[in-house]
C-alpha cells in the first residue's frame, strides 16, 4: 500500500479500491472461498438447520486493553452462533471506514481479526468495504455475519427455561466493560483489566458432548448479565433467582465499580455465556466447562422458578432480596 | 485487612439481624438522611430482612432530588447560552426540568458534559480557554469542599473562563424543616455517615436532646447499616434517646475542620428553595461576594421562564416522608425511569427509583396493575 | 452523591495531589480539604476526586469486633477516636 491513509477512492469501486482489498484484505483473510473473489461464499452444509446471525461493531475506542474492535467482531459473531448451538462455518466482514484513516491502524485491526479467526478456526469468507467522507462514520465501523450448522438434536431456545432448572455462568464478569471504560477514561490499574473477548464455540461443543439437552443459552454482552437474565425470564414466562455470593466478579472489576458508582450485572461482556440447563446435569456440565481455557471459572449462580415470571431476583449477601431490573437507559455507550 | 470487604462480610450479618428480630420495640419508623443509606438499603436487601414492625423511611437525603425545578432550568439556560459547556455530576442528567432535561438538550447539540469530579472541570477549563465552563454545582456538605477547592483552585490558576452555580444545600436545616412539619411520626434517624464527616457526629446532637429522637451516625455497608439499626432499636427498646457513632473509623465529632471552613470561606450561607419544602432559611450554599467573579449567576444572562413541576409529580411528598413512592398514583406507570415526571425516579439515589430498580413488592405490583 | 471510597494513598504528588489505589485502580486525586498530612500507606475517605477523611485501621478493627460483640450498644456508647465520653441524656 502506498498510501498512509485511507482515501474516499478506496471504497469507489476502482482500482484503489482493488489493490485495498489485494494488498490488505486478502492476505489476512486468505482462505478457498475468498480466494474464488466471487461476489458471494457458496457453501455445501451437510445439516438440516442453519443459524443465521449479523453484528455491528462500533465500539469506541477502537484499541483497548486485551483487544480491539476487529477480534471483538470476530469473537462475538462466533458466540452469537454458538449459543444458538450452531458450529460456525464462515463470517462475513463489511467495513465503513472514514476517510483519512491510518493505514496502519485499518491493517493492524485486520491482522487481529485474521489472528482472532484463524485461532477460531473460522474463515472470513466474504467481504464489503466503503469509505465515507470525513464526519460520516467515526473512524471504522465493523459489520460481521455468521453462518453455522446445527446438529439435529440440538434444541436451544430463549423461551426454553422450566422451573427447576439452574442457571450456569462461564467465567467472570463485567471485564469487558472496565477494560473499555478504562481505555476511555484513562483510567489506570495496578494489575490491568482487559476485556474477556474469546470465542466460545469449542466451549459449547464439549457443553454439548456432556449434555445434550441445554434449554438456553446466551451471551450476556451489553446489558450485562442483568439484561440478558430478564429477556429469558420474560421469553420463557418464569421467575429467576440468582445468588450474590455466587457471581464471579474479580476485585479490579468491583473496585472500578465502587470508583464509578456501577453495576457489574450491567456491564457488558464478551468471553462469557449464560447456560440454562436441567439441575441434574449441572455438576457434570460445570466439571467439563473449567476443563476448558473458556470456562475455568464456570459456577452455577442461579435457579428458575415458576412464581413470579418474567421477574429477575437476587439473594443478597446477608439473605435479603433485591429484584435485578434490565437495564434503563445507557451506562456506557458504544461498548461493543 | 480490606477495609472494603471487611464491612461487607455476610458472615457477620447473620448475629446482627437476629439481634434486630428479637428487639422489642413496637412498631417503630426509622428515617435515613442520605440518599447514599437509601441505595444501600435497597440493593443490600436489607429491607427486606427487617422485621414486619420495623419500617423504614426515606427523607430528603438526595440532593438531586431536592434541587428544584427553577434550579435546574437555570441551569439548562445556563447551558443554552452560547459559548457555554455545561458541566455536572452524572446524576443531574436525566432529571426533567420544567420543559425538557439536560440529557435531552445534549442529545440535541448543546455542551453538556458529566464530570466524575470538580478537578474534571477545570481541566476542562484549562484545555478550552475559548469555552466558558460552567460547573453546576448540586450536593450536601460532603460535596461541598470539593466545589469550594474548585473555586480556590480556578483562582490560583487564573482561570477567566471558570465558573460556578451553586444549589448545594444543608443536610441539617432539611432535617429540622421535616420534624418541624411533624408530618410523619419518625422513632429513630439513621445518620448520614458522609456528611458526618464533615460538619461532625456532634452536628446531630440537637436530635435527641431538642426532639428526643434517638440517632446513630451509620457508614454505608451492609454491616454498617445493620449495626446502627440495631443500635438504634436498642436505645428505643430502652427508652432513651442517644447520639451514638458507628461510624467512628472515619467521623469525627467535630467532622473535618479543614473542609468546612475551607466550604465557609468560599460560600456564604443563604435561603434556598427545597422540592418539597419550599423556602428553608439558612440551609443552601452561594458564592460568597469576594468569589463573585466565579458566580455563574452573575456571570451570564440568562431569561428563565416561569418553572413548574409536572402536575402528576408527587416527588415533595416522597421527600417529606409522607408517601411511599409504590403508593404514587403514577409510580411504575406514567413515570418510569425512561420517562420520568420528576428527579425520584431517575435519580441514582432516589427513593422511587430504588424502589423500581430493587423492590420485588413494588415491581409486582407495577407487573399486576400493567396486566389489569 | 454520597459515593466515597477508601483509597490507600500510594504517592505524594506536587499542589497537594496524590496518587492513590482503590482495590487495584489508580486515580489521581486532591488533599487540599483533607485535615491533616497525609502519607504514603495511609487509607483515605475517596469523594469525588478529594480525600475528604483518613480512616483509621484501628477504629475499623475495633468497630468490627464490635459487630460479633453481645454488648455492641455498650461499645458504641463508651469513649470515640478522641477519647471523649458520648453524654447519656
Amino acid at each position: 500500500m502506498r498510501h498512509t491513509h485511507i482515501l474516499l477512492a478506496h471504497g469507489s469501486g476502482g482500482s484503489m479500491m482493488h489493490d485495498l482489498i489485494r494488498e490488505l484484505f486478502l492476505p489476512a483473510f486468505d482462505n478457498p472461498l475468498l480466494q474464488q473473489s466471487n461476489d458471494q461464499a457458496v457453501f455445501d452444509p451437510q445439516t438440516k438447520r442453519l443459524a443465521f446471525t449479523t453484528d455491528s461493531y462500533v465500539v469506541q475506542p477502537l484499541f483497548f486493553p486485551g483487544g480491539c474492535i476487529g477480534d471483538l467482531a470476530v469473537h462475538g459473531t462466533i458466540n452469537d452462533l454458538a449459543v444458538g448451538g450452531a458450529v460456525p462455518i464462515g463470517l462475513s466482514a463489511g467495513f465503513i471506514i472514514e476517510e483519512g484513516l491510518e493505514v496502519e491502524i485499518l491493517q493492524r485491526i485486520v491482522d487481529a481479526m485474521k489472528l482472532a479467526a484463524d485461532n477460531a478456526g473460522v474463515p472470513i469468507v466474504t467481504g464489503d468495504t466503503k469509505v465515507v467522507e470525513r464526519g460520516a462514520c467515526d473512524k471504522l465501523f465493523i459489520n460481521t455475519s455468521g453462518i453455522g450448522v446445527i446438529a439435529d438434536g440440538v434444541n436451544i431456545d430463549g423461551a426454553n427455561a422450566r422451573d427447576g432448572d439452574v442457571v450456569l455462568l462461564s467465567g467472570c464478569i463485567g471485564e469487558h466493560g472496565v477494560a473499555v471504560m478504562s481505555e476511555r477514561k484513562g483510567i489506570r490499574f495496578s494489575t490491568p483489566v482487559v476485556t474477556d473477548s474469546k470465542a466460545l464455540h469449542r466451549l459449547v461443543q464439549r457443553m454439548l458432548d456432556v449434555c445434550s439437552d441445554i434449554h438456553v443459552m446466551r451471551d450476556p454482552t451489553r446489558g450485562g448479565v442483568a439484561s440478558t437474565l430478564n429477556e429469558i425470564a420474560s421469553q420463557s414466562g418464569v421467575g429467576i433467582e440468582i445468588d450474590e455470593a455466587s457471581l464471579p466478579i474479580t476485585p479490579e472489576v468491583q473496585g472500578a465499580c465502587d470508583l464509578l458508582g456501577l453495576d457489574p450485572l450491567y456491564l457488558a461482556n464478551e468471553g462469557a455465556l449464560i447456560a440454562i440447563v436441567p439441575a441434574v446435569h449441572s455438576d457434570a456440565l460445570l466439571a467439563a466447562m473449567r476443563e476448558t481455557p473458556e470456562g475455568v471459572n464456570a459456577r452455577m449462580i442461579g435457579t428458575v422458578l415458576s412464581d413470579t415470571p418474567g421477574l429477575v431476583r437476587m439473594r443478597t449477601g446477608i439473605g435479603g432480596t433485591r429484584i435485578v431490573n434490565m437495564l434503563s437507559g445507557e451506562i456506557l455507550p458504544r461498548i461493543c | 485487612m480490606n477495609l472494603l470487604t471487611a464491612f461487607r462480610d455476610s458472615t457477620r450479618a447473620a448475629p446482627l439481624i437476629e439481634r434486630i428480630r428479637r428487639r422489642d420495640t413496637g412498631p417503630v419508623s426509622l428515617m435515613e438522611f442520605c440518599g447514599g443509606h437509601t441505595v444501600a438499603i435497597f440493593r443490600g436487601g436489607i429491607r427486606t430482612v427487617m422485621p414486619e414492625h420495623v419500617r423504614m423511611l426515606s427523607g430528603p437525603g438526595c440532593p438531586v432530588c431536592v434541587t428544584s425545578n427553577a434550579d435546574l432550568d437555570r441551569a439548562i439556560a445556563l447551558a443554552k447560552t452560547p459559548n457555554v459547556v455545561l458541566t455536572t455530576y452524572g446524576d443531574m442528567l436525566k432529571v426533567p426540568g420544567s420543559r425538557e432535561s439536560l440529557a435531552q438538550i445534549k442529545a440535541l447539540g448543546t455542551p453538556v458534559e458529566i464530570v466524575y469530579s470538580t478537578i474534571d472541570a477545570l481541566r476542562l477549563a484549562q484545555n478550552y480557554p475559548d469555552k466558558q465552563i460552567v460547573f453546576f454545582a448540586i450536593g450536601f456538605e460532603t460535596t461541598a469542599p470539593a466545589a469550594a477547592a474548585a473555586v480556590i483552585q480556578a483562582r490560583n490558576w487564573g482561570l477567566r473562563n471558570f465558573s460556578m452555580c451553586s444549589v448545594m444545600k444543608l443536610t441539617i436545616p432539611g432535617a429540622q424543616a421535616l420534624l418541624r412539619m411533624g408530618e410523619v411520626k419518625v422513632n429513630g434517624i439513621l445518620g448520614p455517615g458522609h456528611v458526618s464527616s464533615i460538619i461532625g457526629a456532634e452536628a446531630w446532637r440537637f436530635l435527641p436532646e431538642e426532639h428526643g429522637v434517638p440517632v446513630v451516625i451509620s457508614g454505608f455497608e451492609t454491616l454498617d447499616i445493620l449495626a446502627a439499626i440495631d443500635a438504634l432499636l436498642a436505645m428505643i427498646e430502652g427508652g432513651k434517646a442517644d447520639l451514638i457513632n458507628e461510624y467512628r473509623r472515619i467521623v469525627k465529632p467535630e467532622g473535618n475542620r479543614k473542609a468546612w471552613n475551607t466550604v465557609r470561606n468560599v460560600f456564604d450561607v443563604v435561603s434556598s428553595s427545597w422540592r418539597g419544602f419550599g423556602e428553608i432559611p439558612a440551609s443552601g450554599l452561594r458564592l460568597r461576594r469576594e468569589w463573585e467573579e466565579f458566580d455563574a449567576d452573575k456571570r451570564f444572562e440568562i431569561t428563565v421562564y416561569p418553572s413548574d413541576e409536572h402536575p402528576a409529580c408527587r416527588c415533595g411528598e416522597v421527600l417529606r416522608g409522607v408517601l411511599e413512592a409504590p403508593d404514587c398514583t403514577v409510580f411504575g406507570t406514567a413515570c418510569t425511569p425512561e420517562h420520568p415526571l420528576g428527579p425520584c425516579m431517575v435519580s441514582s439515589e432516589g427513593s422511587c427509583a430504588a424502589y423500581y430498580h430493587f423492590h420485588q413488592s413494588a415491581r409486582l405490583r407495577i407487573n399486576n396493575s400493567k396486566r389489569s | 452523591m454520597c459515593l466515597a471510597i477508601p483509597a490507600r494513598i500510594l504517592e505524594l504528588r506536587p499542589d497537594q495531589m496524590a496518587l492513590v489505589d482503590i482495590q487495584g485502580t489508580q486515580r489521581e486525586i486532591s488533599l487540599m480539604v483533607l485535615d491533616g498530612e497525609a502519607s504514603v500507606g495511609e487509607y483515605v475517605l475517596l469523594h469525588v476526586g478529594y480525600a475528604i477523611e483518613k480512616i483509621d485501621e484501628d477504629e475499623a478493627l475495633r468497630t468490627l469486633e464490635m459487630f460479633d460483640s453481645m454488648s455492641m450498644l455498650d461499645e458504641l456508647s463508651s469513649p470515640d477516636r478522641d477519647g471523649e465520653e458520648e453524654k447519656a441524656t
